[in-house]
């Protein structure tokens, strides 16, 4: 098990600048999960830690050990990649093999690492087939032995579930938390699927254009995004967002469908938003609780039309012009052009910079109605 | 697509029949001439064959025609200039298409194409001085001679380049974090999944070897060092006397063995590899 520590990482090509300085540390034995849109650059940032990709500038240490200018053999690493990259025309024990051969192992030290992890991987029966004869799932486990024969002190992965069926995926997503519980190895994973990020992370970071918007827990990612950004990408159906005027010296909000009222968010203090033109209110879907009182709650949602998918039902609807969809335990329909009052707990109501998208936390507050107080 | 009609069907066939015959009647007319005796053939070729096969096959393979060198001799010059040549093509050119595709090093394209633009100078355009360099190397009527000029490729560079860029690039970097070098990654890696390649270039190399003229009718002087393409020349091109038209359609036979073998031997996976992309 080892560390990995990157330190202000940055990545050009030529004059274009792709990574925009990231500090991360992982911890040994951790889980870290690099997530965000295609050309956010996760995997630029994977493939640096490899050593397949020049580092601009910035170091990154692997077990405390500075690896800019080592070749990937040299750190200690193995990496699974998307398409597998399974040597085609070698059979899967020499597949694994492959690697601990070029190191100059014994023979038999060889063999038994190949079995053991085969027997792991649960694909002893297949030593002596093909890459090509092989299932997806059969080569990604292949995939995985090879990384795991060798004993590296950190496993990358690279959308290694994206060739898979959905089916398939799951199932192949237990398997690497369940391999990285018994293994315990340091391991960084690319994706852009946000429930892989969720269910294998222990932390996450969310990536976009080149910057981590978020360096948190699943958890804290979820519930406390740290930009609407972020709120919008983790979730699905993705977190609603109103854009809503800021009256009544930060103590209501005007809605889009211009009604008032009074701020839905707790433990904030109103003079924070006092200075501030515009906030953008953002509640996920299953955070909208539906209130029967028709007086009551914050949001009215005239209904579009609602999906029934058996656990729950999707409200899709609109606030003004704002488009929100709630999520409502039980299968029900809801007749198009009805209004629903909603209201939601102060906890789950939160409030964005409407200009930086930044959020605007009830802890911090001062500090970015003060500086806006001061540039203006 | 094509509508199966009947007609179409009984149209193509007769097409494709017609084609074969056009290609194979002198290939018969080969045949059955190598198979009579020199007095028959002066009048007209016999429609069938005659029995005097074995004497002038055996005659055209032991002391020749003019009583110089016999086929047997032509056949194995020939045979170690088509190899020489086609190893040492394929040698060359993947070697330089595997610098050129894993390599970053400076003015890299424009070595790419230097090799490419070779491809506009083929032996014929530069043979006067090629003839002048080999000469003052002293290798005229040497086997070094015959193959060295004609080694240089850039068609199989081309080829082979084509070949490597649709090689994942993710297996090169596989195996780089696995723990082997460039060399080992080509030997153990690159070479092995370039082999339907290989045997298609093969082929097509041999055949190219085996059937060149201009070249080795100009750098051999000595009779022992007699391609069996030149050989056929040679016999036909007799100064006032009579040409011995059976042996010569013996050895035209023979000459027309070794790359029909190649071809057999070698089709299926030549087929593979002009055909078969990576899976």
């Amino acid at each position: 098990m080892a560390n990995v520590a990157i330190r202000n990482i940055r990545k050009s090509y030529g004059k274009t600048q792709v990574i925009h300085g990231i500090d991360l540390k992982v911890e040994p034995g951790e889980f870290i999960v690099l997530v965000g849109p295609s050309g956010c650059g996760k995997s630029t940032l994977l493939r640096m830690i490899a050593g397949l990709e020049e580092i601009t500038s910035g170091e990154i240490q692997i077990a405390g050990r500075r690896v800019n200018e080592l070749e990937p053999r040299e750190r200690d690493i193995a990496m699974v990649f998307q398409n597998y990259a399974l040597y085609p025309h070698m059979t899967v024990y020499n597949n694994m093999a492959y690697g601990l051969r070029n190191r100059g192992y014994k023979k038999d030290v060889v063999d038994q690492e190949v079995r053991r992890a085969a027997e792991t991987l649960q694909i002893g029966d297949l030593l002596d087939r093909r890459p090509g004869q092989l299932s997806g799932g059969q080569r990604q486990r292949v995939a995985m032995g090879r990384c795991i024969v060798r004993h590296p002190s950190v496993f990358l992965f690279d959308e290694p579930l994206s060739n898979l069926d959905a089916k398939l995926r799951v199932q192949m997503r237990l398997e690497i938390r369940k391999l990285h519980q018994s293994q315990g190895v340091t391991s960084v994973y690319v994706t852009h699927d946000q429930v892989e990020a969720m269910t294998l992370a222990d932390r996450l970071v969310v990536m976009n254009a080149g910057v981590a918007e978020q360096i948190g827990t699943p958890l804290e990612v979820y519930d406390r995004p740290a930009s609407t950004f972020v709120a919008d990408f983790i979730g699905s159906p993705s977190m609603n967002f109103l854009n809503a005027q800021v009256i009544e010296h930060g103590k209501a909000l005007h809605l889009p469908d211009g009604r008032d009222v009074p701020l839905p968010v707790q433990g904030l203090d109103p003079e924070a938003l006092e200075n501030m033109a515009s906030v953008t209110v953002g509640v996920r879907p299953e955070n909208l609780k539906p209130i029967e009182d028709k007086g009551g709650g914050w949001l009215r949602l005239k209904v579009l039309m609602s999906e029934t998918l058996g656990a729950d039902t999707l409200v899709h609807g609109t606030v003004g012009d704002a488009q929100v969809t709630a999520r409502l335990p039980g299968a029900a329909t809801y007749a198009p052009d009805s209004l629903l009052a909603f209201g939601s707990k102060p906890e789950h109501t939160l409030l964005f910079d409407a200009g930086t998208g930044k959020r605007i936390d009830a802890s911090a507050s001062p500090a970015p109605a003060a500086t806006l107080a001061t540039g203006q | 697509m094509v509508e199966r009609q009947p007609w179409l069907k009984g149209l193509t066939h007769l097409g494709l029949v017609l084609g074969i015959a056009l290609t194979m009647f002198p290939i018969y007319i080969a045949l059955v001439a190598s198979t009579h005796d020199l007095g028959t053939l002066y009048s007209t070729v016999p429609a069938w064959f005659g029995n005097q096969g074995l004497q002038n096959y055996a005659l055209a393979l032991g002391q020749g025609a003019d009583a110089g060198v016999g086929v047997a001799r032509m056949l194995f010059n020939s045979t170690v200039m088509a190899l020489g040549i086609t190893f040492g093509k394929i040698a060359i050119s993947i070697v330089s298409a595997f610098a050129i595709v894993y390599f970053r090093f400076p003015f890299r394209m424009m070595f790419f194409w230097l090799i490419f633009v070779t491809l506009m100078l083929p032996v014929e355009v530069r043979i006067v001085p090629t003839f002048q360099v080999v000469a003052h190397l002293g290798m005229l009527n040497s086997y070094v001679g015959l193959t060295l000029p004609l080694i240089a490729s850039a068609t199989a560079t081309f080829l082979f380049r084509q070949f490597f860029l649709t090689v994942p690039r993710e297996l090169a970097e596989s195996a780089r974090i696995d723990g082997a070098g460039p060399m080992k990654f080509f030997f153990t890696i690159l070479l092995p999944l370039s082999r339907t390649n290989l045997a298609a270039l093969f082929v097509i190399l041999f055949i190219y070897g085996w059937n060149q003229y201009l070249w080795p009718l100009l750098i051999t002087r000595d009779d022992e060092m007699v391609t069996v393409v030149m050989g056929i020349q040679r016999l036909v091109n007799v100064p006032d006397g009579v040409v011995a038209w059976n042996i010569a359609m013996a050895t035209a036979i023979l000459a027309l063995l070794p790359p029909a073998v190649v071809v057999i031997v070698m089709q299926r996976q030549f087929v593979k590899g002009l055909v078969e992309q990576e899976k």
